[in-house]
């Protein structure tokens, strides 16, 4: 194992971060206080509670996934698709080193990222809004293994786009509409009955709803299912990427 | 240099075709020694940089084999990467890193932990000390090209390739790195440049090979090569102007300049008999009067573009 070069990779994009401090963590909390105030305090003011919870606290757990989850999957396939963009890419590919270690370099980095903005996320939440955290391992444990596993996804398909258009397709198109009908702003149970069927079938739902429960001890669809999901989409990440590995996917000509 | 048992790269049959059905290698054999410069030449698309990003590990080889080292570069991939420094022929560098930065990265990528004198070591060979903090993207083209440099050394390799390294290069950096090539032989590292500026391969290899359509067409010591496939021209200056060959100089390849005075002979320089003294002995039987004579060597530039064209 080249620990040296997995090491340069993780500490040049913690490098790259520190200098655009301002786009990566800054920006993340901006547009969560902004959150907080349209949605915390101009309409939750007019909601009571959701599920016994009170509206601003509700929203935390799905605003700090919103930001994960985007965050993760920006992070990741711009590190790996920048240098393919310049043609850095040249030294990484005629290095020494693995495309495991590659990955654990690229991905680990990303998801510290997201981690980090995850926390300041949660702090910021804290001078809004009183948080109450029930299950601190748990919250942990889907936090971490929701930032590795989008992450993951995000060097997918920083490795898959081959243009600027690509990289953006997947989280406009995909993620963020998965988010927003996830239940990050509201208990699926507010919903009609044929949309909460609907709903059952979005995967960013189980994610929240665990990670709700974390906080809350509320959730619409049971821990376990939770679990499971964010567990099933890992390996599926893992299982693209050893495919990519096996066939030096648009790395290797 | 006659060829030695342990070649520092050796390839074996290889080729090369792209999934675009593009065949960039057809079949190269190459043993290339430890601590020479190797110059290869050829025009652009000829496979040059895919034969060198093949063995860098940049190129999936279609078949045939390539060892550095003795390791073979697929199976031992890490062994032979690590004797490897490549310069890339495009300026590639991280727009906003700082030029120490990424040396220091490089060096991390290639497994060496982090040695400061070394990269200061390098920086000042490069003269790029007073450019250590500085932002890449703020570099002229010259200085990139030293930063490139910089990153391909930072592990110490045994070998090092440059692609077109003068591309775009003032003569200052050129000088500058001839330098630099010189040093880093004389510390037994080995070096092959890629380039279609012939002057280059005439001013610093030890061997030449031109490729043309992904095929070595021929390798050999510089001087060599200059003596088998060169030619010699003897110019012979008259004293009075003639407007045509006199019957006794009918035998000879001559060439009459436009305005009579200059005579141009071209000869073998391997050929059993050059011809010189039969040539000189039938211009004075046929009266003309000498002013001057010279002679001329090809130079690497018409040996090569000679054996191109006969390719082609």
């Amino acid at each position: 194992m080249n620990t040296e070069a997995v090491k340069a990779i993780y500490f040049n994009e913690m490098r790259r971060t520190r200098k655009t401090l301002m786009q990566s963590i800054a920006s993340p909390v901006i547009s969560t206080v902004l959150y907080f105030v349209v949605f915390g305090s101009a309409i939750g003011s007019r909601i009571q509670s959701v599920e016994g919870v009170d509206y601003g606290s509700f929203i935390v757990p799905g605003l700090i996934m919103l930001s994960l989850l985007t965050q993760s999957i920006s992070n990741a396939s711009f590190g790996i698709f920048f240098p393919k963009f310049t043609g850095t890419i040249y030294e990484i590919m005629s290095a020494p080193i693995s495309f495991f270690e590659i990955l654990i370099g690229f991905v680990g980095a990303a998801a510290t990222k997201s981690l980090i903005i995850g926390v300041i996320i949660l702090l910021t939440a804290s001078f809004f809004v009183e948080l109450r955290i029930a299950h601190p391992f748990w919250m942990m444990t889907f936090l971490i293994l929701t930032c590795i596993s989008f992450s993951l996804f995000g060097f997918i398909i920083g490795l898959w786009a081959d243009n600027f258009e690509k990289l953006q397709l997947i989280p406009l198109l995909v993620i963020t509409p998965l988010v927003f009908l996830g239940g990050s702003f509201y208990s699926v149970s507010m919903l009609p009955e044929f949309w909460q069927k609907v709903t059952l079938l979005n995967p960013v739902l189980y994610l929240i709803s665990g990670f709700r429960w974390s906080f809350f001890e509320v959730s619409d669809v049971s821990v376990m299912a939770s679990f499971i999901t964010i567990m099933g989409f890992l390996a599926l990440c893992l299982v693209i990427v050893g495919v990519m590995f096996k066939t030096g996917y648009k790395l290797k000509q | 240099m006659a060829e030695q048992a342990n070649p520092i790269i050796s390839i074996r049959g290889l080729t090369k075709t792209y999934k675009g059905g593009h065949q960039a290698l057809k079949g190269i054999d190459l043993d290339i020694q430890q601590g020479e410069i190797l110059a290869l030449l050829g025009p652009n698309g000829a496979g040059k940089t895919t034969l060198i990003s093949t063995i860098c590990g940049l190129v999936k080889p279609s078949t045939g084999s390539v060892t550095v080292g003795g390791y073979d570069i697929v199976t031992d991939y890490r062994k032979t990467r690590h004797l490897i420094g490549l310069v890339p022929q495009e300026l590639t560098l991280g727009a906003f890193d700082l030029v120490a930065d990424t040396v220091r990265f490089s060096r991390g990528l290639f497994g060496l932990p982090p040695n400061e004198e070394k990269i200061d070591e390098i920086l000042t060979d490069l003269s790029l000390m007073d450019k250590k903090d500085a932002m890449v993207n703020r570099l002229s083209g010259g200085m990139k090209r030293r930063v490139l440099i910089a990153k391909a050394l930072a592990h110490e390799p045994r070998v090092l390739f440059l692609d077109e390294p003068t591309a775009g290069v003032d003569v200052e950096l050129r000088k500058d790195m001839w330098k630099l090539v010189e040093k880093l032989r004389q510390s037994g590292v080995t070096i092959i440049l890629t380039t279609h500026y012939i002057e280059e391969a005439e001013e610093i290899a030890d061997r030449v090979g031109v490729i043309s359509d992904g095929k070595l067409l021929v390798i050999d010591e510089k001087s060599n090569l200059m003596d088998t496939l060169g030619k010699k021209q003897l110019m012979v200056d008259l004293r009075t102007p003639i407007t045509q060959l006199p019957s006794q100089l009918s035998e000879f390849d001559l060439v009459l300049s436009m305005d009579g005075h200059r005579l141009t002979y071209t000869f073998d320089t391997q050929g059993e008999q050059t011809g010189i003294t039969a040539l000189l002995q039938a211009v004075s039987e046929a009266g003309l009067g000498l002013k001057d004579l010279n002679t001329s060597q090809s130079s690497l530039e018409d040996i090569f573009v000679n054996l191109v064209h006969k390719e082609q």
